[in-house]
């Protein structure tokens, strides 16, 4: 499948002389697989800017008491609802409505961005690789059964789906959590069992099978890993989705219960009253949803090359 | 490979007294030391069975045996049922859609229709298989040495450091240097000469008594070729192990196999002695294949002489003569029932119209007009 370098290779093995002592080119030795995709990856600027997005959002939200100049909560600022002081080099994005520092909410905004999209990826990662790895390891009616479930949760749009959810899950944080989750599973079952069914009939599994292998072993140890890479592939991009479906649910009412807590989504909507007086509320929440999740797609999609053979040059 | 020359490899004589038949229904002529032969193939055929279609029979009666120690060679082109063959001697047709018949026994035990589990301790321990292709019949994402010891681990109960050490072992017998550090590495930094030596190691791993090797070359250039078969036939003598070996290349065959069996369209069409088969072909595909062959003694200029038409031109068993749509020797009675298979000393034929000894010498003369 890698096929590093190929010329490199070739050449190696045809000449009869260098059969016994395959020394690889220096570069060439000791490249594990992720290390190769990893070198990839940093070739790549698109790759880079989505890195450099995301790593800065991450920082931000980790290190969000440290960075932010004040309180998410302090009321900073004198504002009426018709003068909303716009960025200043004091407060570089602003006031809010109620006077609170518009820079640092958003700071602190990333944390429950990050909180809900790593969250609700795990949940929705594990559950959807579990289930996938139980379709494709044992095919038949299971596989039939879950897919046919899989078909039916996927024909459903997923923001109705997860407004569906967490409207009957109740307004809660973990409520949002488990509604973007929900809506992932299908697509990570999906993905995996059909990444496990185009390696079941491959040469090397058919020569694992011939040492008589386990067929647990031949799934867990030889199927899964090879049927991993779009599944993390996935994962990146869902982070995207998941940041963005968050927002969308707080913009529409459905988030965590402290209405303190700052959060791009709900930011965006209580913004709406004050979109003439004072745009600025509108946005940078709203680049910071499209940053964030920039950030996670460019990363995602260079994964994909890097990880997907097909796009090997 | 153009070694067409009969050199008798040491392993032959080791391990068995006499040379052995292995044709069709000589079950009276057993000749390996312990009075019978490691694996038995009787009247083995398999079906591929397709919803609203008619089933496709791969492989249509067959049946040879492998005595201990001994090399056997099934030949025949792309479609003739070998790696089908292969494939169900270790079991690893898929269950569904597929319908083996006949008997496989190894070492007296019958394996078709064994328990999933027992067959799955032989696989690996007892018997072995060598791929085609070695580019893709390791796993890319695992590292070598796990790959190889794998197998030791799991039929040798070995510790993982005993493993490993073993594992060391084993890619130094089959020349990969520098095991230790090879270990780590993936099958994308190998050449496809060092996979096919890695695949060979897991294979022999375990000490398997029988060995199928299905075109373990054709996917090697020629050099590398000839590397493997060495190393093929060294391991083979060494360890006593019986061999299958499963290719298309009669040159290959002419180097390694102590007995030879030709397939066409999925049934047996000649079964001889090595040496017999070489001196005297007798099936028209055999002789087809063997004149097909460009020799280094053939002048230049004289073209090659492929045998007329193609395997799709294949006719079903049940209506003849399967080889007789391509075949120069064919008469009117080669349509109807399936000619049976002639055993005469130990030299097997299946056909109506075998080339004799006085057609083949008269046509020596022509060979090279």
């Amino acid at each position: 499948m890698p096929a590093a370098t190929p010329g490199s290779l070739e050449s190696l093995g045809s000449h009869p002389a260098a059969e016994p002592s395959p020394d690889l080119p220096p570069g060439e030795a000791g490249t594990s697989l992720g290390r190769e995709a990893i070198r990839r990856v940093v070739r790549d600027p698109l790759a880079l800017v989505g890195a450099f997005l995301v790593v800065g959002f991450v920082v931000v939200a980790v290190f969000a008491p440290f960075l932010a100049p004040f309180g998410p909560n302090d009321r900073v600022g004198a504002v009426t609802p018709t003068t909303i002081p716009g960025p200043s080099a004091e407060h570089w994005f602003g006031l809010d409505s109620l006077g609170r520092d518009e820079l640092s909410r958003v700071i602190y905004g990333a944390r429950q961005s990050l909180l809900v999209g790593v969250v609700s990826l795990l949940l929705g990662a594990t559950v959807g690789i579990s289930v996938g790895l139980l379709a494709g390891a044992f095919g038949g009616w299971v596989d039939a059964l879950v897919m046919r479930i899989t078909d039916i949760m996927l024909s459903i749009p997923g923001l109705l789906f997860a407004i569906g959810i967490a409207a009957v899950l109740g307004r809660s944080l973990l409520s949002v959590m488990i509604a973007i989750a929900v809506v992932n599973v299908p697509i990570f079952v999906r993905l995996l069992r059909g990444a496990m069914l185009a390696q079941r009939g491959s040469d090397y599994v058919v020569a694992v099978r011939s040492l008589g292998v386990r067929d647990r072993d031949v799934v867990l140890g030889h199927i899964l890993p090879n049927s991993l890479s779009p599944v993390i592939v996935q994962g990146t991009l869902t982070l995207a989705t998941a940041i963005v479906d968050a927002a969308a649910l707080a913009f529409l009412g459905l988030s965590g219960e402290d209405p303190a807590v700052p959060e791009w989504g709900r930011m965006l909507a209580e913004t709406q009253r004050f979109l003439a007086s004072a745009p600025h509320l509108a946005f940078f929440p709203g680049a910071a949803i499209v940053l964030a999740a920039l950030g996670f797609t460019l990363l995602g999609e260079s994964m994909r090359e890097a990880l997907d053979p097909k796009y090997r040059r | 490979m153009s070694a067409f020359e009969p050199t008798v490899t040491g392993s032959t004589a080791a391990h068995t007294s006499s040379p052995v038949s292995t044709a069709t229904g000589d079950e009276g002529r057993r000749g390996s030391v312990d009075g019978s032969p490691l694996l038995q193939v009787r009247g083995l055929s398999v079906r591929f069975t397709r919803r609203g279609r008619a089933p496709v029979v791969a492989v249509d009666s067959v049946s040879f045996q492998v005595p201990a120690g001994r090399s056997v060679g099934l030949v025949g082109e792309s479609g003739s049922g070998k790696s089908v063959t292969s494939l169900a001697i270790m079991g690893l047709l898929p269950r569904r859609g597929v319908e083996v018949g006949g008997s496989v026994t190894f070492d007296g035990d019958e394996l078709l229709g064994m328990g999933e589990d027992r067959r799955r301790s032989l696989r690996g321990a007892e018997m072995a298989m060598v791929f085609q292709d070695p580019m893709s019949s390791l796993n890319p994402v695992v590292p070598i040495g796990v790959q190889v010891t794998e197998v030791l681990r799991r039929h040798r109960d070995m510790s993982r450091a005993g493993a490993r050490d073993e594992a060391v072992d084993l890619l130094t017998r089959v020349g990969i240097p520098e095991g230790q550090r090879r270990l780590k590495d993936y099958p994308h930094q190998l050449s496809g000469g060092m996979r096919q030596r890695a695949l060979i190691a897991i294979a022999l791993a375990c000490n398997p008594r029988l060995l199928v090797a299905d075109e373990p070359t054709t996917a090697l250039d020629v050099t590398i070729q000839a590397q493997i078969l060495d190393l093929l036939r060294g391991l083979v003598a060494e360890t006593g192990t019986a061999l299958v070996l499963i290719t298309h290349d009669l040159g290959v065959v002419a180097g390694m196999c102590d007995e030879v069996h030709v397939m066409y369209g999925g049934r047996l069409v000649e079964s001889a002695d090595r040496l017999d088969l070489f001196a005297r072909p007798q099936h028209p595909y055999t002789t087809g294949l063997l004149a097909s062959v460009p020799r280094l003694d053939t002048p230049r200029g004289i073209p090659l002489r492929p045998i007329p038409g193609s395997p799709t031109l294949t006719r079903a068993w049940t209506t003849g003569c399967a080889f007789e749509p391509r075949c120069t020797r064919s008469q009117a009675n080669c349509l109807g029932d399936a000619p049976p298979m002639e055993t005469v000393a130990g030299h097997g034929v299946r056909c109506l119209h075998p080339v004799t000894d006085d057609q083949r010498a008269a046509a020596v003369g022509q060979e090279l007009p």
